[in-house]
């Protein structure tokens, strides 16, 4: 029986967020959609109530997908499982590192 | 079905829900007696801000559009300005623009006057006057589409994306249909879904509306670039990342959620007050709570409603606030601070549509009179006016 629930925002998302508290690696994610279809993952990392996990394996460089649209893009490669966050995704948007700044 | 709710007409037609002697200062160095005065009368609200002088001259202006349109607020029966008397706001259109509402307004002047103490002592007989004066006013039957509803989110987490954003958005859909006006803002928060807010823009994407859409995002997230270096700390906020988002593009196509699914009649830009606005508008504003609270004030807005994950207490002195939240955990640890629990959708208790009711529901009591837990305990200093130049 899965102990996690976790919720994937539209059909052709690669993550899912995580509503369990107190979720460590190993155990089994019940991802369920708004459409109420259901398949279950295996947990490869922690993950804190709220954050995200992947739902396939994503390249790095691919497209990270939440509410059908991209938020950031892989900073490594992520299998399917893995906790997602900050230390393996990067915004794409107000980068001013990037274009350098004029002020 | 038809709803109504009980208001104080003013006299140039806005309907206001609460009846307040507003204390504006016309600039930062006013603020000190603007707040003696409301402490020492009944019924009294203030604005301490931290600008109106030395300032570039497109900033003075916004400025003083932005207290003018606050002093224009509905939720004011009768307006106080306290100016020092050498500051570079436009205090005489200030006064002027405020009183063509036809709300008695009078103004002091620190410096003419000799001084803090006799500014504080004569700006309390007169504040004390106005308190009096429309303290009588009656509440009167007025239709839900007088309403001006602000939105906005804060200390979000991914909870606000999934359920209190969605709250909102039924509540802004359930008024924009009874004819009221609804106004959304935090236009950094729109970088990564503007493609979605400007689709639904009246006239299309490629309308002027939907263009313009396009047009204040890239001016935020520009001056957001031009300091060279990654937005996020700055926005996502470190509590928003530690709350499980990872980037703006996420923090905003949850935030968007709570604009609803109505078309977006229009842009209004940040000191404009939204007279004779109906729908769905936008005004362009940053998501900082101090910031945006005094523009959707300064709309013209009788209340706000604000969803939050992580738990954000604030209010606004004349703007009752309303606050939902997303996230179980919080509204467990935050319940004092909270008016609503929208964690109840995460848990899979209720939709969304039933607790877009209840809000509803607390809408209207709000309306009416019934405090908001921010309003009950003052928490209201989160006061500010959006300027884009430096400090000279």
């Amino acid at each position: 029986m899965a102990e996690v629930f976790a919720l994937k925002a539209i059909d052709h998302d690669n993550v899912a967020t995580v509503f369990t508290n107190d979720v460590k690696a190993g155990m089994i994610a019940n991802v369920a959609d708004k459409k109420g279809h259901h398949f279950e993952i295996q947990l490869l990392s922690d993950v804190p109530y709220g954050h995200k996990i992947a739902l396939c394996d994503i390249k790095k460089g691919e497209e990270i997908i939440k509410y059908g649209e991209a938020i950031g893009a892989a900073s490594k490669d992520i299998a399917a499982g893995d906790y997602v966050h900050i230390h393996n995704m990067d915004s794409q948007r107000g980068r001013g590192d990037l274009e350098g700044g004029t002020v | 079905m038809g709803y109504t709710f009980n208001g104080y007409r003013r006299p140039d037609g806005q309907v206001g829900i609460r009846n307040y002697v507003g204390i504006i200062p016309s600039v930062t160095c006013a603020s000190d007696v603007a707040s003696a005065i409301c402490r020492q009368v009944q019924g009294c609200v203030t604005f301490p801000h931290h600008q109106g002088c030395c300032q570039m001259p497109p900033d003075l202006e916004r400025v003083t559009d932005t207290l003018i349109s606050l002093g224009k607020s509905p939720n004011l029966g009768a307006v106080l300005i306290v100016s020092l008397g050498c500051e570079g706001t436009d205090v005489e259109r200030l006064y002027k623009e405020v009183s063509a509402t036809g709300k008695h307004v009078e103004i002091i002047r620190i410096q003419e006057l000799g001084g803090v103490s006799n500014a504080i002592q004569k700006g309390t007989d007169i504040a004390r006057n106005m308190a009096i004066e429309i303290s009588g006013l009656q509440r009167e039957e007025t239709d839900i589409s007088e309403v001006v509803m602000s939105i906005k989110c804060g200390a979000s987490d991914t909870t606000s994306g999934i359920a209190s954003n969605c709250v909102i958005g039924y509540v802004a859909d359930k008024l924009v249909d009874l004819g009221a006006t609804v106004i959304f803002g935090e236009t950094t928060e729109f970088i990564g879904g503007e493609h979605l807010l400007a689709r639904r823009a009246v006239g299309g994407e490629n309308g002027p509306v939907g263009q313009k859409i396009y047009q204040i995002v890239n001016e935020m997230e520009g001056r957001a670039k031009a300091i060279g270096c990654d937005m996020r700390k700055g926005q996502p906020t470190p509590g928003n990342i530690a709350g499980g988002l990872s980037s703006i593009e996420e923090k905003s196509l949850g935030a968007i959620m709570k604009s609803g699914s109505r078309p977006i009649q229009g842009v209004l830009e940040y000191p404009q007050h939204a007279a004779g606005c109906k729908g769905l508008w936008i005004k362009d504003t940053p998501g900082r709570e101090p910031e945006i609270l005094t523009g959707m004030a300064a709309t013209g807005a009788q209340f706000m409603i604000f969803s939050t994950g992580r738990g954000a207490p604030q209010g606004f002195p004349c703007m009752p606030v309303i606050k939902i939240c997303g996230n179980p955990n919080t509204y467990e640890r935050m319940k004092n601070d909270m008016d609503l629990n929208a964690g109840v959708i995460i848990e899979g208790k209720n939709s969304i549509n039933e607790v877009g009711e209840a809000a509803f529901a607390k809408m209207l009591r709000v309306l009416n009179g019934e405090m908001t837990r921010n309003e009950a305990i003052q928490y209201f200093t989160s006061i500010d006016i959006h300027c884009l130049g430096p400090v000279i």
